[in-house]
């Protein structure tokens, strides 16, 4: 059995989210600056037409930090959740989006063509785990997407932040998606990075669209050709066994340029970079 | 809930071809004043299907003044879209309940939030 610290494993989502685990979407700062955080990546990756006010859909939108961003942002939107304590707290919070307690797998109950776009934060990983045993995860999980291909306009996007288990959780999700006849794939955010590293589902319902790039994505293609590319420089000692000289300008580069990849904060290179210190007596 | 979130809300129970418009049965209707967008309003007014909207006025006793077919020209006209956002996003329904209007069932409303969760044999 897989570890017990992923949510999913823990119990169902309307049993896992109850008051106190509701709670901590108010008072932990953390929680909320993360949220915010993958909120406005996935609004970015929907590229809404500028200037105008979207109606959005926000599955699993718990206690409404992403409808926040969305109201913040101008637009107006309808969030579905299954957890009725996630849903208390954002009434008490008072979001601007309306609220229905529905269960995702069961399709989204809207009339076709009703929403520009639809987000969904850190919800979709929860389809894959059977919690009854009418349940079925592919099935659930292609009632949802063809019930959201309907009710999305035609050139709509759909993207959905998802925490995966491994590969195999991935392809389902996918395949399914492909099925119920949308278009896209994923986007991976800073991939060299374990912690930082975030996946987005970027679907588009009826126009081909192009996949956005992830962040921090660019640098890893870039070294991924398979070829060796020809140098007149020959490197004598610098590159012993592939690796620079510990603090070396070159480590210190190198090390910089990782950091960066990982989506870290770090310094621009200058001509002081890696440089000795005057010695002092 | 919004007379917009109901104007999109359908049936989804299994076997209902035509779950739509839920009739309204609201017992605590309140009014909550919204910043009011003309763009959003009148690009929303194609997507509302009418004649439910209205139904849903009359029946909750907000019809205010507004006329049982859509204006034309209606980008123009700021007191028929003022009317339209009255009524679309400041009406809430706070408790009640929601019946597909085909199969009977009933979708209680509570605290503005419509329970939409299906039996295990409904799915």
């Amino acid at each position: 059995m897989s570890s017990c610290r992923r949510p999913e494993h823990m119990a169902p989502p309307e049993v896992f989210y109850n008051e106190e685990e509701a709670k901590k979407y108010t008072r932990n700062s953390r929680i909320i600056e993360i949220q915010s955080q993958m909120s406005e990546r996935a609004v970015e990756l929907l590229s809404l037409p500028e200037d105008q006010a979207c109606f959005l859909l926000d599955v699993g939108c718990g206690s409404g930090l992403s409808g926040d961003y969305l109201s913040e942002e101008g637009h107006y939107w309808v969030g579905v959740d299954i957890s009725p304590a996630m849903l208390d707290v954002a009434i008490e919070r008072e979001v601007e989006g309306g609220l229905v307690l529905a269960d995702m797998g069961e399709g989204v109950p809207f009339r076709p063509g009703t929403f520009d776009g639809c987000i969904s934060i850190s919800a979709l990983q929860w389809l894959c785990n059977a919690d009854k045993k009418c349940h079925s995860p592919p099935r659930r999980l292609y009632t949802f997407f063809s019930s959201l291909y309907a009710c999305l306009t035609r050139g709509g996007r759909a993207v959905f932040q998802v925490y995966p288990e491994n590969s195999e959780q991935l392809e389902l999700i996918t395949a399914q998606a492909m099925r119920a006849g949308f278009t896209g794939g994923m986007v991976v955010d800073y991939p060299n990075s374990t912690k930082a590293k975030k996946f987005f589902l970027c679907l588009f319902a009826g126009v081909i669209g192009v996949l956005p790039k992830g962040l921090g994505a660019e640098t890893a293609e870039r070294g991924m050709s398979s070829q060796a590319n020809f140098t007149a420089h020959r490197s004598r000692f610098k590159n012993m066994k592939g690796k620079s000289v510990k603090k070396s300008r070159d480590w210190v580069l190198e090390k910089k340029e990782r950091r960066r990849r990982q989506g870290r904060g770090v310094r621009a290179d200058t001509k002081y970079t890696g440089r000795h210190r005057r010695p002092h007596f | 809930m919004k007379l917009l979130t109901h104007n999109m809300l359908t049936s989804h129970v299994k076997g209902v071809t035509k779950g739509y418009p839920l009739l309204i049965k609201a017992t605590e209707v309140k009014v909550n004043e919204v910043e009011f967008n003309p763009q959003f309003i009148s690009r929303m007014i194609p997507k509302l299907e009418w004649s439910a909207f209205i139904q849903a006025a009359e029946g909750l006793g907000h019809l205010q003044n507004l006329p049982s077919t859509v204006v034309p020209e209606f980008e123009n006209n700021e007191d028929f879209l003022r009317d339209v956002h009255k009524v679309l996003l400041e009406v809430e329904v706070i408790e009640g309940c929601l019946q597909c209007p085909e199969s009977g069932r009933e979708f209680p409303i509570s605290r503005g939030v419509p329970n939409m969760l299906l039996n295990e044999d409904e799915a």
